[in-house]
């Protein structure tokens, strides 16, 4: 507790700190490569029934995913208050990589706790990881998955609060972490309506925003923007893309708000698929990074609210969604960013074909290569 | 500052029959002994249970099994998965509650007081106060629950009337926090004896004597101190500062075998009675 105190007050100093601010915003610009582009899918929109389909290219952020907006500010942020040694947990790589990344651009000593299933599925970026100076940390516990990653990371944490911070990979967690990410990836959403804006358009001219949730990092950082800077009547429909694995009425899926219970989880109270018993159930997605059993607070609020919808995509819907933005744009997107795209068609079929939608495309799916090709993708 | 009900709750929870400070006696530390329920089955958990009682154990905790265990170590988390699986259907918390129950039921009124550890999701699936209220009727007298801090215990302390809820102390904790701590705390106070999860550790710290002092200072419950405990040695050292000793996991390592868990604590209770005197 009294290291999430320190990290509450530290984060709201930083942040309020026009020099931290500006450090970031330039590493963001030089290094992240942002703005990322709001690209203007023209033979996707044509494919699935709609007028505009605009995708927010996080691919494009340095190391292939939104993750590095939130590394590098937290990693600063390590920094500042005297830190020289990172820890993180990842799924899929995505985050571990980064964290890496921002912590050899920074000098700091970084270990990333990964569970043993994973660092199989995901061996390439377990590889970039110990290139870029980390040390990877399996962990065998449970299905040795992001849950048990998470666990050992938080375990881990406790025992060395002193010299080491860590640096949570998605909008949950104990707080002060899900207010952190959210600031850190509204980035994401500050761009769109700054981008919609320099093409002349206004946020009337958008129908719905589209992104994926596992923890949820990149859909609250996509979503927040419109939430805090759009009055109700002008916004438009907040739809969040979560995993329905091999369907939410099998036990194979991570669609912790389509199935899941209030429960509370690595210190925050959300919804969670859970047994009987109260023991978080493992997650299933074809998507390691959408393989956790629950999501992040605020989009469990968001949600009961009625001020964001989440749906569950299918692995096999989700396949067709990244086999059709690979054939239409020659964009190859992460799995996880395919459950977002898979809502395209089903928003046309709602809104029209006048309809104009933005998607987060969250990260490239070099990583996932593998997985797809398993799945028979391209096969002929 | 204490409100009023944690004052009633202390009060409660110090006079009643059930209350965990029956455990602690006057002129000496008590031993207090953690196992896992169901492990590494549920007869022989029980088994083990009486046996520690038999043998000495001041307090008996006992640990409800659960998948994401984040303060315990391996030996703890291994037990946890092991209980899990001997079950063969669920065991949890109302299987836990439930097996306590047929231990105090055969221990009546002068065995040792049993406080529960269990992490909040169980507590809060099975309903906070369908929790208290099976708890009660078992006559378990308190509860641990490590990933519950006291800034979030409102609700359950609410439905917990007739139960301690025994608040964790850490090293790290600031004055004002110890003072909370102190306050809102019923049975005793656990010291969390090091940074880290449940384990033995082969060291204690120096700086223990210190932070006991400082714990002592904020409450007027007994101090009970935990985590990294695993030998005759070490509890004696322990006991010299604290009202309690808290051994968890060099127990749970012999849970399959009830007559080397009457030894281990039969030894423990020699070296935690004898404390005051002198340590081996």
């Amino acid at each position: 507790m009294p290291a999430l105190a320190a990290l509450a007050s530290g984060f709201r100093e930083a942040w309020a700190d026009p020099a931290f601010r500006g450090e970031l915003d330039a590493l963001l610009r030089d290094y992240v490569g942002r703005p990322t582009p709001l690209y203007m899918a023209r033979r996707l929109a044509a494919e699935t029934g709609l007028a505009h389909v605009l995708l927010k290219r996080e691919d494009l952020a340095h190391t292939g995913a939104h993750k590095v907006n939130n590394t590098l500010g937290q990693c600063l942020l390590a920094h500042r208050m005297g830190k020289r040694r990172v820890i993180a947990e990842t799924g899929a790589g995505q985050h571990g990589v980064a964290t890496a990344t921002t912590a050899a651009l920074l000098g700091l000593e970084c270990s990333v706790f990964m569970g043993v299933e994973d660092i199989r599925r995901q061996a390439l970026n377990v590889y970039k990881m110990r290139l870029l100076g980390a040390e990877v940390v399996p962990v065998s516990d449970g299905a040795g998955t992001l849950a048990n990653a998470v666990t050992a990371a938080l375990r881990h944490w406790v025992e060395r609060v002193e010299d080491t911070f860590y640096v949570l990979g998605s909008a949950l967690g104990p707080h002060p972490y899900p207010l952190i990410v959210r600031e850190l990836q509204s980035v994401i959403g500050e761009e769109i309506l700054q981008q919609l804006a320099e093409r002349g358009m206004t946020v009337r001219d958008v129908d719905a925003v589209a992104a994926c949730v596992g923890g949820g990092s990149n859909a609250i950082g996509t979503f927040h923007p419109f939430l805090r800077e759009v009055p109700v009547g002008e916004r438009p429909l907040l739809v969040g893309a979560e995993a329905g694995g091999e369907g939410v009425d099998t036990p194979r899926h991570g669609a912790s708000m389509t199935r899941g219970e209030p429960g509370v989880l690595h210190g925050h109270y959300s919804y969670l698929l859970q047994d009987e018993a109260g023991n978080p159930l493992e997650a299933h997605s074809i998507s390691a990074g959408l393989d956790y059993p629950g999501v992040g607070p605020e989009h469990a609020y968001l949600r009961d609210a009625g001020l964001v919808r989440y749906e569950p995509v299918t692995d096999a819907e989700a396949l067709e969604a990244f086999a059709l933005l690979c054939r239409t744009e020659g964009i190859i997107p992460a799995v996880e960013s395919s459950h977002a795209l898979a809502l395209l068609p089903r928003l046309a079929e709602e809104l029209g074909p006048r309809a104009t939608v933005v998607v987060t495309v969250s990260g490239r799916g070099d990583k996932d290569i593998d997985v797809v090709r398993e799945a028979g993708l391209g096969a002929d | 500052m204490p409100t009023d009900a944690a004052e009633a709750r202390r009060a409660g929870g110090a006079g009643a029959p059930g209350g965990l400070r029956r455990g602690f006696p006057a002129g000496r530390a008590a031993l207090v002994t953690y196992l896992m329920a169901g492990y590494p089955d549920r007869e022989r958990s029980l088994a083990a249970l009486r046996a520690a009682a038999a043998a000495g154990a001041d307090v008996v905790e006992i640990g409800v099994p659960f998948s994401d265990p984040l303060a315990d170590g391996p030996v703890i988390q291994q037990a946890a998965e092991e209980a899990r699986r001997a079950a063969g259907g669920p065991f949890g918390l109302a299987e836990t509650i439930a097996l306590a129950a047929e231990f105090l039921g055969e221990e009546g009124c002068d065995g040792p007081p049993v406080a529960l550890m269990t992490y909040l999701n169980p507590m809060l699936r099975l309903g906070l106060a369908e929790t208290a209220r099976r708890a009660v009727a078992a006559g378990v007298s308190g509860f641990i629950v490590p990933d519950m801090p006291f800034d979030a215990a409102g609700m359950w302390l609410e439905a917990a009337e007739g139960l301690d809820t025994v608040l964790l102390a850490a090293p790290t904790s600031t004055p004002e926090r110890l003072a909370r701590i102190g306050a809102e705390s019923s049975g005793f106070v656990y010291c969390v004896s090091s940074l880290g999860v449940t384990g033995e550790r082969s060291e204690l710290s120096e700086e223990l004597a210190g932070y006991v002092r400082r714990v002592k200072a904020a409450t007027d419950l007994p101090v009970a101190v935990g985590f990294g405990v695993g030998t005759p040695d070490q509890a004696c050292a322990v006991a010299r500062v604290a009202d309690g000793v808290v051994v968890g996991s060099a127990i749970v390592r012999l849970q399959e075998d009830a007559a080397a868990v009457a030894a281990f604590v039969g030894s423990l209770a020699e070296a935690v009675r004898g404390a005051r005197q002198r340590c081996p």
